[in-house]
């Protein structure tokens, strides 16, 4: 099954607005990269939800001005990402010096 | 009034809760990973193989909370899923013996071992652990005459997690140690029996995460809050420095060798607000929490230890990304 796909309703309004539903997901990855994407400088909103707490579903919309969302998703999940690796190598390295005699 | 450092703060007042007021939030700037990384610091304060205490600095709340939700809820670890019950005569019903058992924590690194598929009936070496559990009390034919102790009467009264016997499928022995898979802890009561009663079990323990159920979390908690700041404004000196001493928590106010009152530490201040009830000290302090400086507790359930489970959340949310990108670039 595919994890990500859009909200119809936004097909006719061109690339800059959507809503994407990821499954399985919640607020541990929509908060975290609702915060990468709503400070980046072309975006007009941002903002997720968790529509029914019984259901595996999130919610992901974004508006920008002229970028298309998608390529504005992509840059925030490689942020994300890129974010999570250089905690890794820190903490690893702060571990290191710590356990070091 | 001192002047105090830059840094993001909240002000805890004696009615409220007020932001700085140059303070528009950490919302407003622009995103910058390299203005990130050079912010970012991470210091460990504490660590043996249970516990560990560590500071993220300079960084945004969604993320400290993504990373605390991820140990919690998403972080694998072994237990056990499935009981079957040969035999039970003792007073505790199946159901909640089952529900006992599977709260038992094991030793065994859930990095070794893969989930069990969905539909699978029969568990793989690679993906299950078995178990037993098979005892029986008796009366103690040696105990002493004259007692009336549970242990001198009986064999076998109480049930530890150390009677859990492990069964290795397939090639697992010359993997693992009974040692590395069995219960954390020798002495967890299981159940308490009298003559007569008798277990007879089979236990198989297979991959999970928290998210499913509580009992695959490989943290007993992991939390995090501010870094708590007191700032004097005045000097503080006689009676009116012991009472603002027993305001908060100990250690975080010091007395000088002329009964001066100064702020020696406040890490571990609780932040109760107890020195607004009194009127002669209420305007000597500046109650504060660093609002980018997140202290972390993290307390291992014994598989893993802390900084490996911090670490393996972190991957997961990486992961997590990559997955993602792959498929938004795969279809487009």
């Amino acid at each position: 099954m595919m994890k990500i796909s859009e909200l119809p309703g936004d097909e006719d309004a061109g690339l800059t607005c959507r809503t994407y539903v990821f499954q399985n997901e919640s607020h541990t990855l929509g908060n975290a990269l609702k915060c990468i994407i709503d400070r980046y400088e072309d975006v007009q909103f941002c903002g997720y939800t968790v529509p029914h707490p019984a259901e595996a579903k999130m919610h992901f919309r974004i508006q920008t001005h002229e970028t298309p969302t998608l390529d504005i998703l992509k840059r925030g999940l490689t942020d994300l990402q890129k974010v999570c690796e250089h905690t890794i190598d820190l903490f690893e390295k702060e571990v290191k010096e710590f356990t070091k005699p | 009034m001192p002047k105090l450092e830059e840094k993001p703060r909240v002000f805890l007042e004696e009615f409220r809760v007020k932001n700085a007021p140059d303070d528009y939030g950490m919302a407003d700037e622009k995103w910058n990973f390299k203005k990130f990384t050079k912010k970012f610091r991470i210091v460990i304060v504490r660590m043996d193989n249970t516990e560990m205490e560590f500071d993220l600095i300079g960084i945004q709340p969604a993320f400290a909370n993504a990373f605390r939700r991820l140990m919690l809820s998403e972080v694998p670890s072994m237990a056990i899923e499935k009981v079957m019950i040969k035999n039970n005569t003792s007073i505790i019903q199946d159901e909640v013996l089952a529900h006992r058992l599977g709260l038992i924590p094991l030793k065994a690194d859930p990095r070794l071992f893969e989930f069990r598929p969905e539909n699978a009936e029969e568990g793989t070496e690679f993906d299950t652990l078995e178990f037993s559990l098979k005892i029986k009390c008796t009366n103690n034919k040696y105990g002493p005459k004259d007692s009336f102790r549970a242990e001198d009467l009986y064999e076998n009264h109480s049930v530890y997690s150390s009677s859990i016997k492990w069964h290795p499928i397939g090639n697992q022995a010359s993997i693992h140690k009974e040692a590395d898979v069995g219960p954390v802890d020798d002495d967890i009561l299981i159940s308490k029996m009298r003559p007569g009663h008798e277990l007879d079990m089979h236990l198989v323990a297979v991959k999970g995460i928290g998210k499913d159920h509580a009992k695959f979390s490989p943290v007993a908690t992991a939390s995090y809050r501010l870094l708590p700041e007191v700032t004097l404004t005045r000097e503080v000196d006689g009676s009116e420095a012991t009472l603002l001493q027993s305001c908060f928590s100990p250690g975080v106010i010091g007395l000088d060798s002329d009964g001066k009152a100064f702020v020696r530490d406040a890490r571990y201040d609780s932040c109760s607000r107890n020195t607004y009830r009194y009127d002669c000290i209420k305007d000597a302090v500046i109650l504060s929490r660093i609002r980018d400086h997140f202290i972390f507790n993290v307390e291992s359930v014994g598989a893993m230890p802390p900084n490996v489970i911090f670490v393996e959340a972190v991957k997961i949310l990486r992961d997590k990304c990559k997955t993602l990108l792959d498929e938004l670039n795969s279809f487009s």
